[in-house]
């Protein structure tokens, strides 16, 4: 299920790396050949958002809206009471806070069947800024009843979501991310809406990962098993519904949690993890992430560490919070 | 216009060209295009002496102020404040980089000379709106220039400034719509159909003038009767040609959001001397 070599996956030069976004338009022009139902509208950024890839083969069932999210999202709205399936796609800055009440009110009161895909969410999204940089939409997303909320990490898994969304009756919001990352799931890995998947296992802590850090979050394991330190990596791509057993079991057993998100630490994966902890099973609980400032232009390595979720920051986090347990 | 002064905006223009392209050169990512159209407005607009402001005091409290709408095309903005002496023209070179203040859109925390930060597209006008009826409460006698993207202008939150810039019948406020004719995904007549333009915005009630945004007669006429409308807000409809001045880039829905390498900047930079020469 899990790429064999996936210890050895993240320094190999010749690994392959695939951004999600790619991978999901990829998935959805596979998938417009057996789902005639499916449409997919976007907001003149189908080239980064990669719905372009839907778009030429289905001309017909793709709608550009132009620079006008909030029309985009409560049309998509109107396509599920069609008996269409609409993909809306976007940047997550625009999807999550531009068109939020859109989201809230067209989409998910009634409850209607709109799979929202943003692309470019977190900091990695790199030199265009805090402005393009989506720190809250988890956290939106997350707080608007009945959305479902799935952060995949690897091209793997995003097509994995993809193929079960479909079948979902209700609205969810797929995080995808800008930059390229290593294939860290086979092709016979089964994505299961409500369950995480354990990437590595050990006693001394729990490193709960999703999207653009799981593949950091590895790294990391990777560094702490040199040392002598094995962690339980949890892989968190169904954020809402949260995987609470396999949390809480992890928990129990290493008494230590660190979560890694490309988001701001409060109301993302951090939170989700400690409301579930708080009720089942109080531990510690590490959030790294955004503290609660906006991003910057620069280097998405670079405001990786600067931002500290680099494998270096999230080993020292493990180590100098093994004392506590 | 006195020729002198085309001669002198017309070098301005060149070397805010040239700018541009070195800094995004430089900086690996960003916007050329939409960077390019708009630089002869801006040279008009910073060096013809028409705008009451000071780089030495940037945050001086009588000043017009500029939004620029359209936030990806900061490197034209950056380039012109740098050559007004806003900052070191060295800063140029660090755009887009960790720790600059030269930031991927305008940031008016970090950068001298940026009235307010924009990049979610449609936000600036309305923050014009907003200058604009706070200067009219202080009766502080300023202007505001709005430079708006015609993709822009898809979003509905333009035509909500639209409508209450007229509505407050805000004579001070100048609206300079960049019409390139392109977008992200294409031109914009295949992409959301914007046009007629300028019908739009006189319908809203707003005074419009259609000009050619490269020539300098016109844009000096539009914006000096634009000053003196009373009782209404101006909007000046600049027809202009995306990536202005590289002759490869010029209406390329491509070169809206790539960065040159080192060959097609020096292509680029010979085409700017040779395209104004
Ligand atoms: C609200 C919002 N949606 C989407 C984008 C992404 N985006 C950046 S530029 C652009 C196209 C803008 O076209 P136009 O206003 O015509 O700009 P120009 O041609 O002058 O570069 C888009 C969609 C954005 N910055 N803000
Ligand atoms: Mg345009």
């Amino acid at each position: 299920m899990i790429n064999s070599d996936i210890k050895n996956l993240l320094n190999s030069s010749n690994g392959k790396k695939i951004a999600t976004r790619a991978a999901y338009g990829s998935a959805l022009a596979e998938l417009g050949e057996v789902n005639e139902d499916i449409v997919v509208l976007d907001c003149d950024l189908s080239k980064s958002t990669k719905t372009s890839l839907f778009a030429e083969k289905f001309p017909e069932r793709f709608f550009n809206f132009g620079v006008a999210e909030s029309n985009m999202m409560s049309a998509a709205a109107g396509f599920a009471t069609m008996g269409k399936i609409p993909f809306v796609s976007t940047f997550s800055v625009f999807a999550s806070k531009r068109a939020c009440d859109q989201v809230s009110i067209s989409v998910a009161y009634p409850g209607l069947n709109v799979k929202i895909c943003a692309t470019h969410s977190g900091i990695t999204v790199g030199e265009d800024g805090a402005t393009h940089q989506a720190i809250e939409d988890v956290a939106i997303m997350r707080s608007i009843p009945g959305i479902k909320v799935f952060s995949p990490a690897d091209a793997t898994e995003t097509k994995k979501v993809i193929e079960k969304i479909i079948d979902l009756k209700g609205p969810c919001y797929v995080r995808l991310c800008r930059g390229s990352v290593p294939v860290i799931f086979n092709d016979d890995y089964e994505f299961e809406i409500g369950k995480g998947i354990k990437i590595m296992e050990g006693d001394s802590a729990t490193i709960v990962a999703a999207g653009f850090t799981t593949h950091i979050a590895i790294e990391a394991a990777k560094k702490l098993e040199d040392e002598g330190i094995e962690v339980d990596l949890i892989n968190m791509a169904s954020i809402k519904p949260i995987d609470e057993n396999i949390v809480v079991e992890s928990a129990k057993k290493t008494g230590l949690v660190v979560t890694v998100e490309d988001h701001n630490v409060i109301g993302g994966l951090g939170s989700a993890v400690c409301e579930l902890l708080c009720a089942k099973n109080p531990a510690r609980v590490i959030r790294l992430g955004v503290q609660d400032k906006f991003g910057t232009s620069g280097d998405p390595s670079v405001l990786v560490s600067a931002y500290g979720f680099d494998s270096d920051s999230i080993a020292s986090a493990v180590k100098e919070n093994l004392r506590y347990k | 216009m006195d020729s002198n002064l085309k001669k002198m905006l017309e070098q301005k223009a060149r070397d805010i060209r040239v700018d541009i392209i070195n800094m995004l050169c430089a900086a690996g990512s960003g916007h050329p295009g939409g960077s390019l159209s708009i630089a002869d407005i801006f040279s008009y607009l910073y060096f013809s002496g028409i705008l009451n402001i000071d780089p030495a005091d940037p945050g001086k409290e009588n000043r017009d102020r500029v939004v620029l709408s359209k936030g990806h095309a900061c490197p034209v903005l950056y380039a012109t404040l740098a050559m007004k002496g806003y900052f070191d023209r060295s800063e140029l070179k660090t755009l887009r980089k960790y720790g600059s203040i030269l930031q991927g859109h305008p940031d008016m925390n970090k950068t001298p000379g940026v009235d307010i930060s924009t990049g979610s597209l449609g936000q600036g006008l309305s923050c014009a709106v907003g200058m604009a009826l706070g200067a009219k409460l202080d009766k502080n006698d300023i202007k505001v220039f709005a430079i708006v993207g015609d993709g822009e202008c898809d979003e509905g939150q333009i035509w909500e400034a639209v409508m209450s810039a007229s509505h407050y019948r805000l004579d001070n406020l100048i609206a300079i719509v960049d019409l390139n004719g392109l977008q992200i995904d294409g031109f914009t007549k295949d992409i959301m159909d914007t046009s007629p333009m300028a019908e739009k915005w006189s319908s809203f009630g707003w005074k419009t003038f259609e000009i050619d945004g490269h020539n300098y007669d016109m844009i000096e006429e539009a914006v000096k009767k634009g000053i003196s409308v009373k009782g209404k807000p101006v909007c000046i409809i600049a027809r202009t040609t995306k990536g202005k001045g590289v002759a490869f880039m010029e209406n390329i829905c491509d070169w809206h959001g790539t960065a040159p390498d080192k060959e097609q900047k020096e292509k680029a930079i010979s085409d700017i001397n040779k395209a104004c020469l």
